[in-house]
This record gives C-alpha cells, structure tokens and sequence, in this order.
C-alpha cells in the first residue's frame, strides 16, 4: 500500500466536510465578530458587541432573543420528557415475540419518515380553531393554534406524535441487545416485574438512554418547522423559537454577525447540557 | 441484521392468556390508530369538495371523492408549480445520495481499514460534528454557497449535506464488523486497495449501501429550514419549502393544500414500505454507539 491511499480514498468526503462544515464553524465566529449586514459593502469588525447586545437590555435585539431562548426553554422542557418516557413505553410493548410485531413497529415509525413540511400542513388542518377535526372531535372550540397555553400543548403534542417512533426504534434496538440471562437471574432471585425493570431494563439501556437524552435535548432545542408552519409564532411571537428568530434575523433582515452571535451562544448552552447529562448518567456507572 | 435472543415474554396458558393476548393486542391497535387515522385523514380530504373538507360534523368518507384539489394542483401556475417541486425534490434528493454512497463508503474504508498518520484526529472531527446542532452552520453556510455562486440552485441542495458525518461513521462500524479472510486472500493475489475496496467491500456491504442511500434519500427529500432560506424561485423549490409557499396561496382550500401534502408523502411512504428493513436497521443503529 502506499502512503498517500488513505489519504487518496480521504480526499473527496474530506473536502466537502471541510468546505461545509470545519471552514464554516470558525467563518461563522468571524462573522460573529463583526457588524455583518449581508447587504452592505462595509462590514465593521466590532469584537464581541454582538454578544454583548445579548445581555444588555437597551439593545434591540434584547427582547427577541431572550423571548425566543423562553419559548425554546418551553418548548423544550416540555417535549423531551415525554419523549423519552413514552417510547420506551411503546418499545417495551413491542419487546417480545407476537405476530404482528414488525407491522406494529412499522406503523408507529410511519409519521417519522414524513418531513416537518407535510406533519406541519396536516396539523395546521386538524388543530384549525374554526374548520379543524380536533375540535369537532372533542365538541371545543379551543384555539389550538393561536392561544396560551394551547399552542404549546399543540406543538409538544404534534412533535410528540411525528417522532416518538424514532426514540422507540432505538429504545428497542437496546432492549434487544440486553442478554437475557439476566432477566432468567432475577427471575429467579423472585423479583418482580419493577424489580426487573429497575435492577435489569434500566441499567442495560443506559448507553442507549444517555444518546436517546442528548439527543432529544438538541433536537428539540433545534425545533423549526412546527412553529414556522402551525402557529407561525403565534400568539404574538410566543411561540417563535429560537432558530425561527435566529434565521429572521440572519436570514431574512441580512443581520448576520447578530444571528451568529446568537447561534454560537446558544450552541455554547447545548454543549454544556449535553456534558451535564453525559456526567449523570457516567456517575451513575460506578 | 444478526437476529438477536428477545427478552423472553412469560408464556400464558388458558383463558387469563386470552384475554390478556386481546387486551395486548387493543392498546397496540388503539395506538395504531392514534398514528394512521391523522394520514388517511389527509388523502381522504385531498379527495374532497371544498365544502365538505370542512363540513360540520365531519364525514371521514368524501360522499362526492372528486380529483379537483389535484387537477388544480397540477394546472399550478407560475407561483405554485408543484410537478415541479416534486422534480426539484426527486433530483436534489438522489443526487445527493449518490453523493453520500461514494464519498461516504471511500472514506470510511482507510477509517476501518488502514493506519494511517492521522487517522485518529480526522476521526475525531468528523464524530465531533455528530453533536454540533446544525443551525450554526445555517448563516456562514449560506455565505459559502453564496460564493460559490449556489444561491438558489439544486447544487445548494446536493452539496452542503452530503458533509454529514452520519454516512461515514455509520459506514466505517459497518466496514469495521466484515471478516477480513477476503480481502486477505485478495492482497495475496495482488489486488490493489481500489480493487479491494470495489471487488470485495463494497460487494459485501450491500446491506449497508442499501441503508444509507435510503436514509441519505429521506433526510434530502424532507429538510426543510435550508431549502426555504437558500432557494428563492418558485420554480426551484423543492416540495417542503413549497408546501410552505402553497399554504399561503391556498389559504383555506384545505383539499389542494392536503393533496400538497399527499404528493410529498407518497413517495417516502411507498419507499418505507419497501426498504422498512433497511430504515429501521439505521436508525436502530444510530442509539448504539452510546
């Protein structure tokens, strides 16, 4: 073998990668560094003033932000228990030999495989204050999407429906690889069913658990679509999240050093929360 | 996939097995329907009238089905051309998991297979990335397809993705677990690496192949956030970002705006029923790294 091979066989995902991901990753700070308005010729650097205008109140990006990092946090604490309880719900139902096992699998996972575009137009019909088939259903007349604290429970809920078949494919796959020997061990030391979940279920997951937390956590942190498309943001801007405020501000108002400021700022908050919940559940090892 | 012990189900005898088998087999079923009722739903109302799409009460079965929602939405216009979209769509989304296959695969090769100088710190970057949440990428990403000249072209669609590092790890653990007597015996008779990697690797990574190129495919077809900020023709949407685009033409005529919906549903759907092994495989795969 040559010397250059690995590096020849490297070479055409290594530039993409580079390209896309590495160059733009320190881009991204530069920009944050400066008043970047993609429209204007001039781009002043202007140190870290955009994360500065961050915390100080008299900026205008002030309330925005902080609105759209709570609507976030909402959002966020609100959808990621829920989806990791009721998967694993779901996949410990699955988790044994009947006929029809694969088929129910298969049903459950069958939202997943539709994008954020297609569950956001269905929902968006279905919760419709006036013409939608959820409050015709139920015989309310509640605003789904366009009231507190019901917008939330429509976004949790619709998020909740589209991906829990992800979380319990996983869930399932770990259950499977959990030896069952085990199960014979503590079947015949007598413990019971929650004994056994317990002492034997939990344990055996704990890796699948620790990648199902952390990435739940920045999955729902990264959530975009369900607002954009069901309440648009609504009431007012309480449920506009942080990547829809993010995008505007960068995307649509050309205010790019801001918008990256923000995106490296909450970035830094993720990484923290995931080296948190990575510790909790290393801890938990010894 | 290998199959593996299941954790072992208590056998049931007599009636108390009956009953519990039937109770088993009604929560199953109810949340079955909690999951399915919502899509039909959406290609019932696709065959509706207006008016009945928002009639009250609601009837699940259009008494009059009619493919009006699709003829308008195929007559289209210059600012909703769905066919299109979905053309947009079909490109964007097999271009770049032809992208992925063979940039994926090369590099995942020397990562299970070689030493190299190296090897461990471009490894590492790559997984790096796993856990960086893609929104960073999105303003000083648009900046480089600006330069580049990729601004609302299908090139924006194909390229930037297909740095994800999922097909490279996903490939190199499947590289990683093939038995090495082949490609032994191959050296032996002078292969090259090229030829070992076309002859024997990737003859025997079919499974895997297979796998990647559909979720590459899925996770195209369905991203949503870059398309709507980096195309800006109507003519170059791809379906999610119109879809967007159609609920705001359409407004309230709910069956055009589901027969929208339908259309991008529809090809994934008929893929997961065909290739449902292969979905879950990777996705199954994707929580054991831990």
């Amino acid at each position: 073998m040559r010397r250059s091979t690995p590096y020849l066989f490297l070479l055409p995902y290594v530039a993409i990668f580079a390209t896309f991901t590495l160059v733009p990753a320190v881009y991204g700070i530069w920009i944050s560094l400066h008043d970047w308005d993609y429209l204007l010729p001039g781009k002043p650097f202007v140190g870290l003033a955009n994360y500065a205008a961050l915390f100080d109140s008299a900026s205008p990006v002030f309330d925005f932000f902080w609105q759209s990092m709570e609507a976030t946090g909402i959002f966020t604490v609100a959808s990621v228990p829920l989806l990791i309880v009721a998967p694993m719900g779901v996949a410990l139902l699955l988790n044994r030999a009947f006929p029809g096992r694969t088929l129910f699998r298969a049903v459950y996972f069958a939202p997943y495989v539709l994008g954020v575009a297609v569950i956001g137009l269905l929902w968006r019909f279905l919760l419709d204050p006036n013409l939608g088939m959820v409050n015709s259903l139920l015989g309310t007349d509640i605003p789904w999407t366009t009231g507190l604290p019901w917008a939330w429970i429509s976004l949790v809920g619709v998020t909740v429906w589209w991906t829990l078949g992800f979380n319990a494919v996983i869930y399932l796959a770990g259950l499977q690889d959990i030896p069952r020997d085990l199960y014979d061990a503590a079947r015949v030391d007598g413990a019971g069913r929650w004994a056994e979940f317990r002492h034997v279920t939990i344990p055996g997951l704990r890796p699948v658990l620790t990648f199902v937390v952390i990435n739940t956590i920045l999955a729902s942190a990264n959530m975009f679509g369900q607002s954009y498309l069901i309440t648009q943001g609504a009431p007012g801007v309480e449920t506009r999240t942080a990547i829809m405020y993010i995008a505007d501000e960068g995307l649509r108002s050309y205010r790019m050093g801001s918008a990256a400021a923000m995106s490296y700022f909450l970035t830094l908050g993720l990484l923290l929360v995931s080296v948190i919940v990575f510790r909790l559940f290393r801890e938990k090892d010894k | 996939m290998s199959p593996r012990p299941t954790s072992p189900p208590p056998p049931l005898t007599g009636m108390k097995a009956n009953l519990k088998g039937i109770a088993w087999y009604t929560v199953l079923i109810g949340i079955s329907v909690v999951f399915v009722a919502p899509l039909v739903w959406m290609l019932l109302t696709s065959l509706k009238t207006t008016s009945e799409a928002t009639a009250i009460p609601p009837a699940w079965l259009p008494a009059e089905p009619t493919t009006r929602a699709y003829q308008t939405l195929f007559a289209g216009g210059s600012q909703t051309p769905v066919l299109r979209w979905f053309l947009n769509s079909m490109v964007a989304a097999t271009g770049q998991a032809i992208v992925v296959l063979v940039v994926a695969s090369m590099a995942a090769y020397p990562l299970a297979r070689m030493k190299f100088r190296g090897k461990n710190v471009i490894f590492g970057l790559i997984v790096g990335t796993l856990f960086v949440p893609g929104f960073v990428m999105l303003i000083p990403n648009f900046l480089m397809v600006d330069r580049l000249g990729w601004l609302d072209s299908v090139w924006a669609l194909i390229i930037p993705g297909a740095a994800s590092a999922f097909g490279v790890f996903f490939l190199r653990q499947f590289f990683s677990a093939l038995p090495r007597e082949l490609e032994e015996a191959a050296l032996i008779e002078g292969a090259n690496a090229w030829q070992i990697f076309t002859k024997v690797i990737l003859p025997l990574s079919k499974p895997g192949l297979a796998t990647l190129t559909v979720i590459a495919f899925l996770t195209n077809w369905n991203d949503f956030i870059w398309p709507v900020y980096v195309l800006f023709s109507p003519e170059k949407l791809t379906l999610p970002p119109g879809l967007a685009t159609l609920q705001g033409a359409y407004t309230t005529d709910y069956p055009v705006i589901m027969a929208g919906a339908a259309l991008a549903s529809i090809p994934v759907l008929i893929l997961f029923v065909v290739c449902q092994r292969y979905i879950i495989e990777g996705v199954s795969r994707s929580g054991l790294k831990g």
